[in-house]
């Protein structure tokens, strides 16, 4: 690529990072000491593990309500909205074009910072995995209160230990795709640095909003 | 930034939350805040001094007159106490023609029966004088005497030099009727010492039976037994065995030793017997997940992570090699520990300290086969099992030594049977298991068909004296681990860390790896592609 007709814009706000890596740092010690719990290992030991789990998993369900608040009331919600305008030009991309250097068919701006391709994951990821991810440990967490709730007619643990492990392998599985991805912009370290910085090179040919540029920034904050 | 800030501070807050926990670890537990105020008053009182009364400092010639002299007195002790379990040696809410207990026809496998009383060996430890079972008179130095001193011997010695004309012989009589007296004036409540006399060599000898009974129990120390260690607490046996009436609380048989766990601020009039009575059905700090497992595990699971950590106890007693001879004559063959693993007259021994329990759900009753119950001679016979599952509400995961061995049985009758073992004609003398079982038998008025084979058997007891101090309780993951978990037996429920569903895990692992695999021939594939000069 040619730098030169590369230009910065600002694409991911403060909070959306500190989310986004909050998040990141949530999940994995989740994955980790959730595997421990399940018996794959010894790390913390088991104790101190599903105490890590327990304080991690309360608080990414308390992190979660801000992000879907921060999400619906700033009409970032529109970045989710699902399309198959290009959804097969960006599978094709990643399966072949890629490959033989073409570029990718989405270009990332501030009205569209995913392809259709993350639309559709993320969508799903926000609004069924991570929910039923947390509601199943949610349930774990409160075992000894069934009785009491009655919910100990409706399930029994073995089965919501069943949900949240097969979802936690799919997170797993997510994650490597996910960090994986990261690596495909034009430069292997692209887009984690704009996910750090909140600026991403961009096409000249981008259209972009005034409020977006350096200078404007600046007068913003 | 507003919500960068909220984020922060609810941040903030669950910090706090988890911290708060940590900073009121130096305070301690409810529960042991509550037993420390069941058990403050250390010092019990008495307006009696004993060598003072008249009815003690008579001439006693024999065993049945310090009764008496007990009874002028304590009128109503003789009725009492001949009412309780450890007069009677029945269960009585067993059934009436079944009857449980060491007096009935309750089996085990140590010296297997007392064959109704009969077999004096065996009846030693009953609280009558001289081991004459239900009718000599009560022995109430057994239990209340503080003195170790024999009796007998002592009556023996009386009795030859008082007799005597000499006077050197008639000032031995004076000394020994001295020590008598001395004897039977010193009394008390039962230490631990009293109930160890039988408790702990049950079975005939130290440690045979319970594993968390044995004489290192007479003055343990802290580390074996944080409630009756004389470096601690210094419990005596009825602190807990709290006693109406001379019935002492504790299970027998099927009749559990509590109805219910209550603990005394709930019910100050129930017996201490449970761990509930003073520490609380939820002893640990607030917010503590072990406090989310006493309705279904009990304290004594994690509190006894061993038993026998002081004095070995047996696990093996195969009768079936009872009998063998060196030269002729009965011979022992000592093993580890000092223990015997071989004796003629009782057969195969094995010993082990430092027990790992077996666990078992456990309502507070145990159930087995009487010498009058069938029994299916091809399997393991459970003489004494645990009652309970983990619907039974008042059942708990609970820890149990389990002692294991072979003993007769009728092939006929495919019943267990009871031989007579002391005595002249018992199989210790004259080592002839047909007619040992055929006098024993006779005994207890039942049949014996002349075949007898030895089939295997387990008795268990439950573990709860031995309890650890805290920091030695066990770690979680003594039972949330695979595959081997302290719980592995126990099955039909889920449990972190011990269980899974293999096709989850199979596929999990397959999907996590297969994702690893395809990101790097993809990664791989660009960087062949981009040095091919595959650029656009």
């Amino acid at each position: 690529m040619d730098a030169a007709k590369m230009k910065r814009i600002y694409l991911y706000s403060r909070f959306e990072r500190i989310w986004h890596w909050l998040q990141a740092f949530l999940i994995i010690s989740l994955i980790v000491t959730g595997l421990e719990i399940h018996g794959a290992y010894t790390l913390f030991g088991y104790e101190d593990a599903v105490e890590i789990h327990n304080f991690m998993g309360l608080t990414w369900g308390v992190l979660f309500v801000f992000i879907v608040f921060w999400v619906l009331t700033t009409g970032e919600w529109r970045q989710y909205v699902p399309t198959t305008k290009k959804l097969f030009a960006v599978m094709w991309y990643y399966s072949f074009g890629i490959f033989m250097g073409k570029p990718h068919p989405v270009q990332k701006s501030p009205g569209a910072k995913h392809n259709p391709l993350q639309r559709l994951t993320y969508l799903g990821l926000v609004t069924t995995m991570l929910p039923v991810q947390m509601a199943a440990g949610l349930l774990y967490y409160t075992y000894n209160q069934w009785p009491q709730w009655g919910l100990d007619r409706f399930l029994t643990l073995g089965g919501v230990a069943v949900v949240h492990t097969v979802l936690a392998f799919l997170l797993i599985a997510f994650l490597i795709i996910h960090v994986y991805m990261t690596t495909t912009g034009h430069t292997i370290f692209a887009h984690i640095r704009s996910m750090i910085t909140g600026w991403e090179e961009v096409f000249e040919t981008t259209e972009v909003y005034d409020w977006e540029t350096t200078g404007k920034k600046k007068a913003r904050s | 930034m507003c919500l960068t800030a909220c984020l922060a501070a609810s941040g903030l807050l669950l910090l706090s939350t988890a911290a708060a926990p940590a900073a009121a670890a130096e305070e301690k537990a409810p529960g042991r805040q509550l037993a420390d105020q069941a058990t403050k008053q250390r010092h019990f009182w008495n307006t009696v001094d004993h060598s003072k009364l008249k009815a003690l400092q008579q001439v006693f010639t024999s065993g049945d007159q310090i009764t008496r002299a007990c009874l002028s007195c304590h009128t109503k002790a003789d009725q009492q106490l001949k009412k309780t379990f450890h007069w009677t040696w029945t269960d009585p809410n067993s059934p009436p023609n079944d009857r449980k207990g060491k007096a009935q026809y309750s089996v085990n496998n140590f010296c297997l029966s007392s064959n109704a009383m009969h077999d004096h060996h065996c009846s030693e430890c009953h609280i009558g004088w001289a081991g004459k079972g239900k009718a000599a008179a009560i022995d109430c130095l057994r239990c209340h005497g503080q003195k170790k001193f024999n009796f007998e011997e002592a009556f023996g010695d009386y009795e030859a030099f008082s007799t005597s004309s000499d006077p050197d012989d008639k000032e031995m009589a004076k000394e020994a009727q001295a020590e008598i007296q001395e004897a039977a004036q010193a009394v008390g409540r039962p230490t631990r010492r009293n109930c160890g006399s039988c408790h702990f060599s049950g079975g005939g000898g130290d440690g045979v039976k319970h594993g968390d009974l044995d004489s290192s129990m007479t003055t343990p120390h802290k580390s074996l037994d944080v409630h009756m260690g004389i470096d601690g607490q210094n419990f005596q046996c009825v602190r807990c065995h709290t006693t109406i009436n001379h019935n002492v609380a504790g299970r027998f048989y099927a009749t559990p030793a509590a109805k219910n766990r209550k603990s005394l601020i709930e019910n100050d009039l129930s017996p201490k017997i449970m761990c509930e009575s003073c520490h609380s059905a939820k002893p640990h700090k607030a917010g503590s997940k072990m406090n989310d497992h006493t309705d279904k595990v009990a304290c004594q699971t994690c509190h006894i992570p061993t038993v026998a950590r002081v004095l070995p106890v047996q696990m093996w007693w195969d009768w079936s090699q009872a009998g063998k001879m060196k030269n002729g004559k009965p011979y022992e063959v000592k093993g580890p520990y000092d223990r015997p693993t071989y004796v003629s007259t009782k057969g195969d021994t094995r010993w082990a300290k430092n027990v790992r329990p077996e666990y078992y759900w456990y309502s507070g009753s145990l159930s087995g086969p009487t010498l009058k119950d069938s029994i299916d001679p091809t399997k393991i016979i459970r003489l004494a099992w645990p009652v309970g599952n983990r619907g039974n509400h008042n059942a708990r995961i609970f820890p149990f030594h389990v002692h294991r061995g072979k003993q007769p049985y009728d092939i006929e009758r495919s019943k267990l049977l009871a031989p007579l073992l002391s005595g002249e004609h018992g199989y210790w003398t004259t080592f002839n298991w047909q007619d040992a079982i055929a006098r024993g038998q006779k005994y207890l008025d039942l049949p014996f068909s002349g075949k007898y084979g030895f089939v295997k058997t387990e008795y268990v007891f439950p573990s709860t004296h031995m309890v650890a101090p805290k920091d030695q309780a066990l770690a979680c993951s003594e039972c949330h681990t695979r595959p081997h978990s302290r719980l592995a037996n126990l099955t039909g429920f889920y449990m972190p860390g011990r269980d899974r569903i293999k096709a989850v895990d199979t596929g999990g692992w397959l999907l996590v790896l297969g994702c690893l695999a395809a990101v790097l021939l993809h990664g791989f594939g660009r960087f062949i592609f981009k040095k091919n000069g595959g650029k656009k």
